[in-house]
């Protein structure tokens, strides 16, 4: 095989990498280079620096080490039995690639996978290297997110996060009959057990700087995981209780979901046809659902429908749970507790805080939850204000019609 | 009449000191002139401002952070905004509170598109590398919205300290040497290098990172505006990366079609396995096991039946009770190998409701008709038939995605929608339940013709 240049490697190499969704950057400690010395920062929030046809932030230089692997997941197109071109990159070209684009105000920094060649071991060995290069040799102070291999030797796993903003392991399917299926080298207790080694070395971490401030920070910017959304049987019911007992029991900062999508160099035990792109946002919403609006995952599963376990597509999980409780409606914008506000289909946090803050203040007529928010129309049903009570509206048996979105919009959203 | 003159479009200092002074002589809003610059002063402003002896006034801290963004704005009227609001302030400091104020909610929009541009900046803004006598800098063009460039600078200071670099923008230019900041004076693009090596190996990240199944126009026009466009490399990819898309998805999932990878047993098997564990719809509760399809996986003939019965539950097996054995002995004489065709379920747990000590069939709801698909789905990924038959009302369903009337559809080939070809009849079941044996030999011959049909029309 004939030599490959960086660019030709890039392009192998990154094309690779695509199938992971986290391009975050935000959440870690505080960094700059203030002092000359170094290069680079960190802000609480991340900044994507571009954008890509398919939406995805481009926060990071997100790149494999290499794409050749000893396993054969059958949704990785990395996969033993696929025919894709494989490249490799030494630690020092992705080194210098980092910086170069680092200097260029193209990224952030890099978040750096590999597939494995030869053992779990050397593999980490290799991007454990290339953070080392790049926070000792070049005092880097951008942010670095390492992919860990659960078998990997926990000393090996440790530097990473000791170098690391952020390390994440996949749990890539949401049910072990998945996993067995279509990862089969897999383990789903390896791979939980290398999460909760990791979730166990945030808090000694933690502990450590609260005693010591000279402790080295570890992952500050704390531990991710993907699932693969559509390459097996779970439904979004499976999926939002798997990503609830992940939340809990490794104190993980993210899990994202990625709708499976189409590989060149299928297995045949793969479906053909991707699930709605639509599917991944929902459950993204019922994320931010358990997240931030304080819902349990059982409330966020009861907005499924019973006997498919889907969310709806048309319309989003919180007005989906609203329409099933409609009991606990309407709301009162004056007096209701916050946990009440929250669950209002089309208030978000900033509009609640702003509401619990005016109201000390006045009482707020349906005009002013207008300005507060981006439509007042969906919540209209759902609140009372000072001058409006939705009598018809809440007494209608079929609220749906009125509130849902026509479909106009969701095109918007596929397209 | 007063005229207040500002040193620049961002003087936040100098406003304040303005209005401070205005203020405590209780000058009303409609009264005062803000000026930027040395423009000409405007016709009607002939007192200029001086200081009054009144003690300054107090209001609420969270004002003045909003003050300081708002100053930034483009808007001409932002100046004359703050002080209106301020002297509200000082009549009534709860009012900062009012989220719902209009004219609070102006200022807090306003510095919302401020404090937007700033990160776009930070985001978006690209160097180039230059090399100077003994140094190499790296130069920047950007045209930011609002008058953020000296505000920023420090990000960039925080960021590159031990860089050499400069960034030109209309209004003014940054230049950092490595240790002190410099202002110059406004810029033009024809000022800044044309071009650097790096951007196109950025260029082919910048494709290569893009997932072509899943084009999200919209979604990315939200975050980056074509506003920002021409001063960023990359998004000259833009209109072939999406016009590529489609076609690029399309060939993927037609390669896999054509020239599946892997082996079909293997896949058959795993696909088997995961469904003895599934738990889609509620129905595996009752249910003694899931009854997954059986035959060769390489058939050109796939048939899908309702649900397993109380014996198929028993036996792990589907068309093993008496639905079954009518089904063997129609397609023995409409001389179809039945060791040929594969035969599954649409629905894959048994439904009953329970009767003293007897299991009664009940019918799938659509719920779990749609529930269970995915594993049809599964399963015809992996066959590719090039026939598929549904028997009754619920496998058609299941196919289909719609509810189909089976007299009206039954006799004729059917397009799914992966464009395969479908033939709809009734289930053998149905033929159990007529009472009338003249009739039952009618309609089991028609059974026989239709499966004849399906036959003939693979040919």
């Amino acid at each position: 095989m004939a030599q490959l240049d960086t660019r030709q490697k890039l392009a192998i190499l990154a094309d690779a990498a695509k199938y992971d969704a986290s391009c975050a950057s935000s959440g870690t400690a505080k960094r700059n280079s203030r002092d000359g010395k170094g290069i680079g920062s960190t802000e609480g929030m991340g900044i994507c620096h571009a954008y890509a046809p398919d939406g995805r932030c481009i926060s990071l230089l997100k790149i494999l080490l290499t794409n050749s692997c000893i396993f054969d997941c059958h949704y990785c197109i990395n996969r033993k039995s696929s025919n894709v071109r494989r490249a490799r990159f030494t630690a020092q070209e992705v080194v210098a690639l980092t910086l170069s684009f680092y200097r260029r105000n193209y990224i952030e920094g890099l978040f750096l996978s590999s597939g494995i060649i030869g053992s779990s071991n050397y593999t980490m060995e290799q991007i454990v290297e290339v953070a080392r290069s790049l926070r000792e040799d070049h005092d880097f102070r951008g942010y670095i997110h390492l992919k860990t291999i659960p078998d990997a030797d926990p000393e090996l796993v440790h530097l990473a996060g000791v170098y690391a903003d952020r390390v994440s392991i996949n749990v890539e399917l949401p049910t072990t009959g998945g996993l067995k299926r279509l990862a089969p080298e897999k383990s789903a207790p390896q791979i939980e057990g290398a999460m909760k080694d990791v979730a166990h070395a945030i808090a000694d971490g933690r502990d450590a700087r609260k005693r010591y401030k000279s402790a080295p920070k570890f992952a500050p910017a704390g531990q991710s995981t993907q699932m693969i959304v559509g390459a097996d049987a779970a439904t979004d019911s499976d999926i939002v209780g798997k990503a609830a007992t992940l939340y809990d029991r490794f104190g993980l900062r993210r899990v994202y979901y990625s709708a499976f999508s189409p590989i060149p160099e299928a297995s045949a035990v793969l479906p053909l046809q991707r699930p709605p792109l639509m599917r991944e946002h929902r459950l993204y919403q019922s994320d931010w659902l358990m997240r931030f609006y304080d819902y349990r995952p059982d409330e966020v599963r009861a907005a499924a429908d019973d006997a498919t376990g889907m969310l709806p597509l048309d319309i989003d999980p919180k007005l989906a749970w609203a329409l099933k409780f409609r009991d606990r409606f309407p709301v009162d914008v004056n007096r209701a507790p916050r946990e009440m506000l929250l669950r209002v289909p089309g208030l978000g946090v900033k509009a609640v805080n702003a509401i619990l803050i005016a109201r000390r203040w006045r009482r707020l007529a349906l005009a002013d939850v207008g300005r507060l928010t981006v439509s007042i129309a969906k919540m209209r049903p759902f609140i009372v204000a000072d001058d409006w009570r939705p009598v018809v509206l809440a007494d209608r048996a079929e609220l749906r019609p009125v509130v849902a979105p026509k479909k106009a919009d969701q095109m918007e959203l596929f397209g | 009449m007063r005229v207040a003159a500002l040193a620049a479009a961002d003087d936040f200092d100098g406003w304040r000191d303005a209005a401070r002074s205005l203020a405590a002589q209780r000058v009303s809003p409609a009264d005062v002139v803000w000026q930027v610059g040395d423009l000409p002063t405007d016709l009607f402003g002939d007192e200029a401002i001086v200081d009054g002896n009144a003690p300054p006034p107090r209001v609420p801290r969270p004002f003045i952070d909003l003050a300081r963004t708002v100053a930034m704005h483009a808007d001409p009227e932002r100046f004359a905004l703050l002080y209106a609001m301020l002297t509200r302030l000082i009549a009534e400091p709860r009012l900062i509170d009012d989220k719902a104020d209009p004219a609070l909610r102006r200022l807090e929009e306003m510095a919302k598109g401020v404090r937007r541009d700033i990160h776009k900046m930070r985001a978006f803004l690209r160097f180039r590398e230059v090399e100077e006598d003994d140094t190499t800098r790296f130069v920047a063009w950007f045209e930011p919205e609002h008058h953020i460039v000296r505000h920023n600078a420090r990000f960039f200071v925080d960021r590159f300290a031990s860089m050499h670099w400069s960034i030109l923008t209309p209004e003014v230019s940054m230049h950092w040497d490595g240790e002190t900041l410099t202002e110059g004076p406004a810029a033009a693009k024809a000022d800044a290098p044309d071009g650097d090596p790096v951007e196109e190996v950025w260029k082919t990240y910048y494709a290569s990172i893009f997932n072509p199944a899943r084009l999200k126009k919209g979604a990315m026009l939200r975050e980056m505006p074509r506003k920002y466009w021409k001063n960023m490399p990359e998004t000259a990819l833009v209109p072939a990366l999406i016009a590529g898309a489609q076609a690029r998805e399309a060939a993927m999932i037609e390669t896999a079609r054509a020239a599946p990878g892997g082996n079909s047993e293997v896949a058959w098997a795993a696909l088997r396995e995961e469904a003895a564990g599934c738990q889609r719809c509620p129905l595996w509760k009752p249910a003694t096991q899931t009854v997954f399809g059986e035959g060769p996986v390489d058939a050109a003939m796939m048939v899908v039946g309702e649900q397993p019965g109380d014996q198929e539950d028993l036996a792990g097996r589907p068309f093993v009770g008496p639905a079954g054995q009518v089904f063997d002995r129609a397609m023995e004489q409409a001389g179809i190998d039945r060791s040929r065709v594969y035969v599954t379920n649409a629905v894959k747990h048994f439904k009953f409701e329970p009767r003293g000590k007897r299991r009664i069939h009940a019918k799938p709801g659509v719920g779990e008709i749609d529930a269970c698909r995915w594993w049809i789905e599964q399963e015809r990924g992996i066959l590719r038939p090039r026939m598929t038959v549904a028997l009754g009302a619920t496998a058609a369903r299941s196919l289909t995605g719609k509810t189909v009337t089976i007299s009206r559809e039954r006799g004729r080939v059917l397009t799914l929608s992966d464009g395969s070809a479908a033939w709809i009849t009734v289930h053998p079941s149905y033929l159990l339940r007529l009472p009338d044996k003249t009739q039952a030999d009618e309609e089991f011959a028609r059974f026989v013709e239709d499966l004849r049909g399906a036959q003939a029309a693979m040919a």
